[in-house]
Parts: structure tokens; sequence; C-alpha cells
């Protein structure tokens, strides 16, 4: 089959499968992971002219040769042992196991959370560095330190055994809130990687995660305005949200729900959920959002859980009430003003809510934010020059 | 070819005549603003002369090394008297003239009534490398 450019979400499936063949036939960790990225490039260069029957084949035989030149030459220049110099047998066919722990070894706990992300984009996403570095907005130098000081802090992890699947999902959780910047959307790649995760291991927290991300994406063509303003979700236009990855979403929640093992993310995801079901923003369930932050708080001490909680009560039980449980919180949290102007405004207090929503521009931590916060206070004091 | 920095102040810069906050204005004067300020950068990327642009949150801290196995010393937030920057758009540009040119285009933005805020703005050469050819 001819085809002119190459398949790169191929190529990113079979990263860490190949690069786990590696492991297994004994290269260490960081030297295996050079050695899969430059077949990675080589494949770009080489398939659109002699596109491969066996893609993963083909990336084993050149990452292992460039494993082998790269180990060589290293031995030659140290007279090191020459361990790794004879090619093994094919040996037994590796699991999914393998890759699974490569997830756990980027994910490792002495890794700060930079590169654990840094590192799985690379190690189990197949992004190159340019890419990475890119998409976080900093110098592909500075991208490129930070994943070889990551492979150098996990050299000596042992991959034997998998860890702590938390950790995995705290850093696929990160990659997803970075969203979108660049040429490499970092919220389909989060969600590609959580599959991936799911279909290799049984826990509803991975699920749960998986289900996460799926309602949010569903509701991102929702989120921008044409100029690329912030669209709050009360006035989002819901059919623009994509229904199959909401189905789906909620699908993999209600599988993970049943199993009674509930966990941090599938509450989220059940909050994200409702807002999903609901056909308009005034058929929203919020006496049951109320209750998955109540569910939500137990599990965490987040506080801006119950920051988001006091909001939902304030749609439940009314303004006053949601104000109450607001006065209860700490006042320098991000987004607490932003949530009281939203609250007065409901309440009726257009003057004080228009201060506030000022305040809060004031306060907003990103452009976006500020930018739809201000118009909220323009908005509210035009109206009230209007109106007297 | 030269870089300069264009800076934008929350505070300290001079308040140009008739300054209305930016909450006193009608949503769609703020509309335009902001559509005004994308065109403009997305304008350089066009031309090629656009290097980087940030915006700074206005909340900051003065902070100083406080000594062996000591925590840092710091102070802040500033007092309403600091000069306080907003952020900043950097420019690759043919000629001070140019550089002139666009910061007064950014200046232009419309504000209340639509009318150009005139916002100053501070321009700022950027050092580069010494040349090659020296004498």
């Amino acid at each position: 089959m001819a085809s002119s450019a190459v398949d790169e979400s191929l190529l990113r499936v079979l990263t860490p499968e190949v690069l786990a063949v590696l492991v297994r036939r004994g290269a260490d960790f960081a030297a295996a992971e050079d050695a899969v990225q430059e077949a990675l490039l080589e494949a770009v260069r080489r398939w659109p002219d002699e596109p491969p029957r066996d893609p993963k084949g083909w990336l084993v035989t050149v990452a292992w040769r460039r494993f082998l030149d790269a180990a060589r030459a290293d031995s030659a220049r140290r007279r090191r042992e020459d361990a790794v110099e004879e090619e093994p047998g094919p040996g037994p066919v590796p699991d999914t196991d393998d890759s699974l722990r490569l997830y756990f070894l980027c994910a490792h706990p002495s890794l700060t959370p930079s590169s654990a992300v840094a590192l799985t984009l690379r190690a189990v996403g197949g992004l190159t560095t340019r890419q990475i570095a890119a998409a976080y907005l900093v110098p592909e130098a500075t991208m490129a330190q930070r994943i070889s000081r990551a492979k150098r802090t996990v050299a000596g992890v042992r991959l034997d055994r998998p860890g702590d699947v938390a950790t995995v999902l705290r850093v696929l959780y990160l990659v997803f809130n970075e969203g979108y910047s660049g040429d490499v959307d970092l919220a389909a790649e989060a969600i590609r990687l959580t599959r991936q995760l799911a279909a290799r291991t049984d826990h509803p927290e991975v699920s749960g995660l998986l289900a996460l991300m799926l309602l949010h994406h569903a509701r991102r063509a929702g989120r921008t305005a044409p100029d690329g303003s912030l669209v709050p979700l009360a006035e989002q236009d819901r059919t623009r949200w994509d229904t199959a990855a909401i189905a789906e979403g909620v699908a993999v929640l209600q599988a993970a729900l049943a199993r009674d093992r509930l966990g941090e993310y599938q509450a989220q995801a059940a909050i994200a959920a409702l807002h999903a079901d609901a056909p308009t923003a005034a058929e929203t369930d919020w006496v049951q959002i109320v209750e998955w932050y109540d569910e939500l708080a137990a599990l965490t001490d987040n506080p801006v859980v119950r920051l988001n909680r006091a909001v939902a009560v304030g749609e439940a039980d009314g303004p006053r009430a949601g104000l109450a449980a607001l006065a209860a919180l700490d006042g320098t949290l991000p987004r607490h003003t932003a949530a009281r102007a939203y609250l007065h405004e409901r309440a009726g207090e257009l003057p004080a809510a228009a201060g506030l929503y000022a305040r809060a521009a004031r306060e907003a931590g990103t452009a976006a934010e500020r930018e739809h916060l201000i118009r909220q206070a323009a908005r509210l004091n035009t109206l009230l020059r209007e109106g007297g | 070819m030269a870089k300069y920095l264009m800076l934008k102040h929350y505070r300290g810069a001079p308040v140009p005549e008739g300054f209305v906050p930016m909450e006193r204005w009608t949503p769609a004067e703020v509309d335009a603003h902001i559509r005004y300020m994308r065109d403009f950068a997305a304008k350089l990327e066009r031309t090629g002369e656009f290097v980087d642009a940030q915006g700074l949150a206005p909340e900051g801290t003065w902070v100083q090394y406080g000594g062996e196995g000591k925590p840092p010393v710091t102070d802040g937030p500033f007092a309403e008297t600091k000069d306080l920057i907003a952020g900043w758009m950097i420019i690759d540009v043919d000629s001070r003239e140019r550089a002139l040119e666009l910061a007064a285009e950014l200046s232009a933005a419309p504000g209340a009534g639509g009318v150009p805020i005139r916002e100053w703005l501070e321009l700022r050469p950027v050092m580069s490398e010494p040349p090659t050819v020296t004498e």
C-alpha cells in the first residue's frame, strides 16, 4: 500500500512496545529510549518510500541495531563489558506487562511532575523532544535536558514490578489539563495514553480518569467562541458537544462505578457526566452534583473541590446558600472572588457583583479568564448605567 | 534587524487623557479591544516581526537571598505607587522607526466609545550580541 505520509499514530502506539522489547533484551532504559527515538525518526524518513510489512518488527530491528551501535561505540571507547554485544535469541514474546511497566517507570515518584510528564510523552507517547518542547512552550534544549535528567533519575529503578497506578494517573491528568498549544494536541494525547493504560490494567480509577477526559474533551468545541474567548458552561451551545465521546465516557464510567471502588477520578467524571447529560443548562441536576461533590470532598482535601461544591450549592439551593458555603472557605483560593461575583449576580446584587468581577479579573491566573471576567464586569456596569 | 521590547504597565506609566478603566466599557468595546490586540500580534507573525508576547499577573514579590541556610527574604505585595509591568511584546524589526510605528499602532487599540486609548507603552531596545565585523 503506497502512502505519502507515515501513520504517526501507529508509530506512537508501537513506541512503548518496541522500547519494552529492547529493555527486555537487556538494554538499559536510557540507551534503549534513545535508540527507539532514532528508529522513530528513521521510520518517518523511510516509510513513505518503503512501507514496512511488519512495522513493529521493523522498528525493533532498527532500534536494536542503533542500540548495539551505540553500545559498541561506548564499549570500544571505555573497554567495558561486552554483555550486550551479542544479539540474544528471540526469547519470550514480550507481553503487555512490559510496556505497562514503562508507564510506571516514567511516572516514578522520584521524578518531579514536569520530568515525569516529559518522559512519559517521549518514552510512552513516542513524541519527539521538539514536539514536547513546543507543546510546553520551552526551548528544545531545555526539554532535552529535562528528559535526559529524568532518564538518569530512573536509571537505577528496576523494571520488574508495577508501581502505584495513582502516580501514573496523576501524570496523565497533568498532560490532559495542559490542553492545546502548538501542533501537539496534549489532551488527545493524554486520552490515547489513558485508553492504552486502561486496556492493560484492571483498575476502576483508570477507567474513571478515561471517562473524565472523554467527557471534558467532548465539550471542547463549545468551550471557546470563534474569537478564542471562553464560553462558560451555562452558555455553551450543547449541539456542538461530541455526543459519541459523551456516550463512551458515560459507558466507561458506569462500568467503573459498578465495581463499587469509588475514587477521585470516578467522582469527578460523575459530575462531568451530569453536566453532559443535561439537555440545557437549566435542566442540570444540581442536587445530584452537590451529592457527588460531597463524595469527592470525602476522598480528597483539595480546597478547589469545596469551592466548586459551594458554587453547586448556589445552583441547587439558591445563591444565598452558595454564598454562605463560600464564606466558610479561604478567600484567597483561586476563583473564590469570581464565584462570589457570580453568586451575587444571581442574588440580584448587581453593583456588588460588578465590583467583584473587576477584582476577580485582576486576580485571574490566565489571560482568557481575565478577559472573560472583565467582560462580565463591563456587562453589569453597562446594565447598571442604562438602568439608572 | 534589531529587537525591541514593548512594555505595558498596570501602574507607573503616565495616565493617558480621558482614561476609563476597562470594566467601565461596554462588553462590545471590550471585545473590540481584545480583537484588535489579537489581530495586531497575528499581523506581526505574518510579517515576520513577531518574537514573543506574554502577560504578567499583577501580584508580585521582591525576593532576596537570606543568607546561608536561611529562607529567602521576601517583601510585597508591591505598594500601590510601584511601577507594575502588565506584559510585553518583543518584536524584531529593521529600524527604530518601524519599532516606534508598531508601538504607536498598538497604543491605538480602541477603548470606550471605540476611541483609541492612546495608552503609553515603553519601548526598550534589546541588547544584541557584538557584531562579527568590528572594523
